[in-house]
């Protein structure tokens, strides 16, 4: 044991350490507030579309050759949030086709892109990097660091003080717009806030991963309890537990940061059914 | 007696056509009104206008005497996703009074007071700490119900409050509607029961393609679209 806290001791002296996981938390806090509106709302899968989106804008951004990527791959992923959600309304073409559509028009495009225009000697290894985050969260510049905690600040902020608003507008979209709230707006706040967690949330766990980190603490969560409120601050301490302890395993036993967050997340899922399954029995 | 709303000569549609026109009807103040209309005759549209959410595409809607749109205590059906959503009554009562709230972000004292004391009204008072979704459907619509009364006490659009009720359920909600009728809201239901309708409403809207009828319970009886509608329905005249 004592060895183990000493090589963690070991691994903090670095900032690079200290800098990834302060982003982890974060990420997986600001992700977990966001996946229970998105899981009840049915939207879970436009996590996992602007993932897709947000490599695509990468792609683009590596072969533009600008050094802070995020002037490109946040307002794409932005502007595709509110594309995709104006479709959803759409009659035309349904919501979860043209999600699809988008997701994987921007995969294909990007790796194409990639492919054709890197100078990058690895590019199997950059994009695997992208799609899986590998090793990317621990080469976070300090200026990355900060851009992380101030979006981060603004998404807690965001959800905070529109808390009850989103509420309403998942339980009841029609009975709100009926009362004249702007149910319009309440969803286009909630589509761009979760463009940027997903853009903040790529260097952690790679778009393939992020899904995960929105959808696995709301649906643990939801196993057991059942108020919005005790659900959405469980699955935030869920998330943020699993993100430290991922993060933990992960430099000890030198896996994947991503993956192995996703893995606890599915562990603590796992056990939280059991629980659930079991107190259903006694009732 | 106050007019609430007011529908001249009215045509609803969308931009690929008419569903419903020659809506003339009068709403006022403490009046019931049921609307019967087959599916696809435009309820659901009509609903959407008087709710002030959907434009009508010729004609009047008007909402008058200070009374808004956004004064109408709305009990929609219950949609897909409530069915497994984790949220505690208290929570969804209290969300009624969010319109009150404005850019405010929290509740306040009195608004939860309201939220309290209307559950009291409803006798749902100790389902507050319950799950929504672990409630009987009856329940259910009454806390629906306590939250649209907590948005307005001036008038309630119920679009089939009582679809998948038991029997016993719902004759306990006309009751409760009823009820709340004497007490000065205004009642608009939508429905498909006309033994229901006939016994509670003052006021009967039957629409079609165009309006069919208008006016009170005890002309609807007399007139054609009511006694074919009776004679189809299999309904009791009582």
């Amino acid at each position: 044991m004592s060895e183990i806290a000493e090589n963690l001791q070991y691994y903090f002296q670095f900032p690079i350490v200290r800098y990834a996981l302060t982003v982890g938390l974060l990420v997986a806090l600001c992700s977990s507030l966001l996946g229970v509106t998105l899981v009840l709302k049915r939207f879970s899968f436009i996590g996992d579309g602007l993932s897709h989106v947000a490599f695509g804008a990468m792609a683009v951004a590596t072969i533009t050759g600008i050094t802070n990527q995020m002037i490109i791959i946040l307002p794409l992923t932005v502007i595709s949030a509110v594309l995709i959600l104006r479709t959803g309304q759409n009659t035309k073409i349904k919501g979860d086709a043209a999600i699809a559509m988008i997701s994987v028009g921007a995969l294909a495009v990007g790796y194409m892109l990639i492919n054709m225009f890197s100078k990058s000697a690895n590019i199997a290894g950059d994009v695997c990097s992208t799609l899986f985050g590998s090793t990317s969260i621990l080469t976070l510049k300090k200026q990355e660091v900060w851009l992380c905690i101030g979006l981060s600040a603004v998404v807690l902020c965001v959800f905070v003080l529109f808390y009850n608003k989103i509420f309403a507008v998942t339980f009841d979209e029609n009975f709100s717009r009926a009362t004249g709230i702007n149910a319009d707006t309440y969803n286009l706040i909630i589509a761009v806030i979760t463009a940027v967690i997903i853009v903040l949330a790529m260097s952690l766990v790679g778009s393939l991963l992020i899904s995960a980190l929105i959808i696995f603490p709301a649906i643990t969560s939801m196993r057991i309890f059942r108020s919005f409120r005790s659900v959405t601050i469980c699955s935030a301490v869920i998330s943020v537990i699993c993100a430290g302890t991922g993060f933990f395993i992960s430099l000890l036993y030198s896996t994947p940061v991503g993956a192995t967050i996703v893995t606890a997340n599915i562990v603590v899922f796992l056990i939280f059914s059991i629980i659930s399954s079991f107190s259903g029995i006694k009732k | 007696m106050n007019k609430q709303i007011i529908c001249k000569n009215a045509t609803l549609g969308y931009e690929d056509g008419i569903v419903t026109e020659n809506l003339d009807f009068t709403v006022n103040s403490g009046d019931y009104l049921c609307i019967f209309g087959e599916n696809g005759s435009g309820k659901s549209t009509l609903i959407k206008a008087l709710l002030g959410l959907k434009p009508q595409v010729s004609g009047e809607i008007k909402w008058c005497d200070g009374f808004s749109a956004k004064e109408i205590g709305y009990l929609p059906q219950q949609t897909p996703i409530q069915r497994d959503f984790p949220a505690s009554v208290m929570e969804i009562v209290l969300s009624g009074c969010l319109a009150k709230c404005g850019l405010r972000p929290f509740y306040n004292k009195a608004e939860k007071e309201l939220a309290e004391n209307t559950m009291k009204q409803l006798h749902i008072e100790n389902l507050a700490g319950r799950c929504y979704r672990e409630l009987s459907g009856g329940q259910q619509q009454r806390v629906l119900l306590a939250r649209a009364l907590c948005a307005t006490r001036k008038m309630l659009l119920l679009d089939e409050p009582v679809t998948g009720l038991d029997p016993k359920a719902q004759a306990e909600f006309y009751e409760l509607i009823s009820k709340l009728n004497h007490d000065g809201i205004t009642i608009i239901m939508v429905s498909h029961d006309l033994n229901a309708a006939l016994k509670y409403a003052s006021h009967i809207l039957h629409i079609g393609k165009k309006q069919l009828f208008f006016g009170t319970k005890e002309n609807y009886l007399t007139s054609k679209t009511g006694l074919d509608f009776i004679e189809t329905e299999g309904g009791v005249i009582q």
